[in-house]
């Protein structure tokens, strides 16, 4: 019994490592798909479209993590996403070439600023403006994190919770003028390491690194929510109490899994400015943190995949219902909502999970998978009647 | 005389006046199989509360191995080898008994040993060979929502052992388990009394029969009514009044005619 015990764990690991390596080859496929077929399929618009939502996308990874794996509903990744992108857009404000008559961004001018404030300078460097985008909204969600799971706050209470984490830092965005450029935000950017911004070349790499990055985080992701400490997550999501009496202390998980979401929504925050080219007090909003939620929720919880298709498939349904019934995207997107809540709880890929497979097979001719105990599989009684019950169903 | 592992002195639980625990004293040698009874409400499970540190004592103090528990918070009594299994079957549904298991197993549970290191094959072969002890290794890799009740109950006792504790505390294992189920979990607990002091809490009293080779506590309103083995205890009149007096009065006699009876001495016993 113990021999046949090890050879079928070793079977599992040999089946872990060839489905991990299946898993790598596809997303290596997605990547060079995106990279380098997409570009020649879609206009220079949409090609900029489906850069920002890939960097969306990368948002939507941070969401999954935190709330379909470790189940905390965050409603306030919107602050996280825009300090990101402020963190970038104040490095690009700073390029200014040396023959400018004035070495301040033009909105501080405008407002009678004449020194730079402090907490701009160290932005000039590039590398220390990349650190920071990630680093800033992840101390910031460590920080808010500690606080609030070591107070052991969870479920809605928690969801408030960042919901007046936005309305703070929106007000707060909003009234800046003079440091910030308040609610016009950030916007008309010219350099970045040298190239021009807006130039087609450097707007074609930003789309390629928005790819790279995203497989990065999918990576990352991926490497959390498997093995000891993704199974953890997922054990604190369905009950908390249960992991604290088996020793294990909750609060250092969250905050860790909290940290990274924030720092990933940051790092999306930075690449979809660098596309759009503004980033404002706007993407604080609340409507925006929830529409993140629902692009996991669409997508599928608790599946990476689902996440990044989620963010891609509402975003584009959104720019096309949009560019047709302006006036209706919002009712498109509570309905979408409603009805993925009522009739797809597990998302697409939910739905392509347990439907698709089923309609493959038969498509292919293929019988019906069954999931029984494995020792009636091998059952030969139950074989035969498995067989039987099948050729009476296609004699009649 | 033993060690003692766990000494309880005049504890007091009071839930906005309530009284759940009245001045209970309680303690058990290491090594020790401990069977726990008492009518509902005589405050078991907040007993249980009170030990892993769920619930802080009102007055009084609990040791562990001479150690007062009352600053550390549950996870940090969990590591100090206290195991707790609850009164329905809490196992991880979305994972498997093996990953269940391991879970548990985890020697250091801190965030960046359980991000990092892989779990070691020593631990491995614990947890095959837990999965045999409990019976499940023909199901150890499918996920445990499609286990049967008793399954999941001896999963989540797997679970306790594999936390390597001292002290087992389990509450009502065989609620909801046929006969036969009953009587397996009950040779489990017997084997595993030979290596760990445990505490079990049940109703059953021919489970109860079955695995009570020591001392019975018997709790009532909060404190200690009596200890004794098995036989001193039942035939106690104090405990059969409160207790087990009732069982055996109403086996025979309850029918429709002297239901009203039956309610009324349950409800001058209440008052």
């Amino acid at each position: 019994m113990t021999v046949q015990a090890a050879g079928g764990r070793q079977g599992v690991d040999w089946l872990r490592r060839r489905s991990l390596l299946m898993e790598v080859g596809t997303v290596a496929l997605v990547a060079l798909f995106l990279m380098f077929i997409v570009p020649l399929l879609l206009s220079g618009f949409r090609l900029n479209l489906m850069g920002r939502f890939l960097a969306l996308a990368i948002a939507a990874l941070g969401i999954d993590l935190i709330w379909g794996f470790t189940g905390l509903l965050s409603l306030g990744h919107g602050v996280f996403f825009a300090l990101g992108g402020y963190a970038l857009a104040m490095h690009m404000k700073l390029q200014i070439p040396a023959t400018a008559s004035s070495q301040l961004p033009e909105f501080m001018d405008l407002y009678g600023v004449t020194e730079l404030p402090w907490f701009w300078r160290p932005f000039d460097s590039f590398p220390f403006a990349a650190i920071a985008l990630m680093l800033i909204p992840g101390i910031l969600a460590g920080l808010l994190g500690y606080l609030v799971f070591r107070s052991r706050i969870r479920g809605v209470y928690f969801s408030i919770l960042t919901q007046a984490m936005t309305i703070i830092f929106f007000n707060f965005f909003n009234g800046q003028q003079k440091l910030i450029n308040g609610t016009n935000g950030l916007t008309d950017f010219k350099t970045i390491l040298g190239a021009t911004v807006s130039d087609d070349g450097t707007q074609r790499s930003i789309y390629l690194a928005t790819i790279l990055l995203l497989v990065a985080a999918y990576a990352v992701c991926r490497w959390l929510t498997s093995g000891r400490f993704g199974r953890l997550l997922m054990a604190l999501r369905d009950d908390e109490s249960r992991a604290r009496f088996t020793g294990y202390n909750p609060t250092g998980f969250k905050v860790l899994v909290f940290a990274v979401s924030g720092a990933l929504a940051g790092l999306a925050g930075a690449m979809f400015t660098l596309q759009s080219g503004i980033i404002s007090p706007k993407a604080m909003d609340i409507a925006f943190s929830i529409e993140m939620v629902i692009w996991v929720a669409v997508g599928g919880r608790a599946t990476l995949v689902g996440a990044v298709l989620g963010a891609l498939v509402v975003n584009f349904g959104k720019s096309l219902l949009s560019e047709k019934f302006p006036d209706f995207w919002l009712f498109f997107l509570g309905g979408l909502f409603l009805g993925v809540v009522m009739f797809l709880p597990d998302g697409i890929v939910g739905l392509i999970r347990t439907q698709g497979v089923e309609w493959f097979r038969n498509l292919t001719g293929r019988s019906k998978q069954l999931s029984t105990y494995p020792s009636l599989e091998e059952d030969p009684e139950a074989q035969y009647e498995r067989k039987n019950i099948d050729d009476r169903k296609s004699d009649g | 005389m033993n060690e003692k592992i766990l000494t309880i002195e005049n504890l007091t639980v009071s839930f906005d006046g309530f009284k759940a625990l009245n001045n209970l004293n309680f303690s058990l040698d290491t090594g020790e199989l401990r069977v726990i009874i008492g009518p509902n409400g005589a405050g078991k499970t907040t007993f249980l509360d009170i030990i892993t540190g769920k619930t802080k004592p009102t007055e009084g103090k609990v040791f562990f191995k001479g150690r007062n528990l009352r600053p550390y918070s549950e996870h940090q009594i969990a590591q100090m080898g206290i195991g707790r299994k609850f009164q329905t079957p809490r196992v991880y549904l979305n994972l498997t008994p093996r990953e269940n298991l391991e879970l548990a197993c985890n020697r250091n549970k801190g965030v960046f040993p359980t991000l990092v290191v892989k779990t070691p094959p020593a631990e491995r072969r614990t947890v095959s060979g837990l999965l045999e002890t409990i019976g499940l290794p023909h199901k150890a890799d499918m996920k445990a929502n499609l286990l049967s009740h008793g399954e999941k109950q001896w999963l989540e006792i797997g679970m306790l052992v594999a936390q390597a504790p001292d002290l087992l505390l389990v509450d009502e294992p065989v609620a909801g388990l046929t006969d036969e189920e009953t009587e397996r979990t009950g040779e489990l607990l017997l084997s595993l009394a030979e290596s760990h002091s445990v505490i079990v809490i049940e109703h059953d009293m021919e489970f109860v029969r079955q695995i009570a080779q020591g001392q019975v506590t018997v709790l009532h309103q909060g404190s200690v009514l009596c200890e004794g083995n098995f036989d001193d205890v039942q035939s106690d009149p104090r405990v059969i009044e409160v207790y087990l007096g009732q069982e055996i009065d109403h086996d025979e006699d309850i029918s429709l005619e002297n239901i009203g009876e039956l309610l009324e001495t349950v409800t001058a016993e209440m008052n």
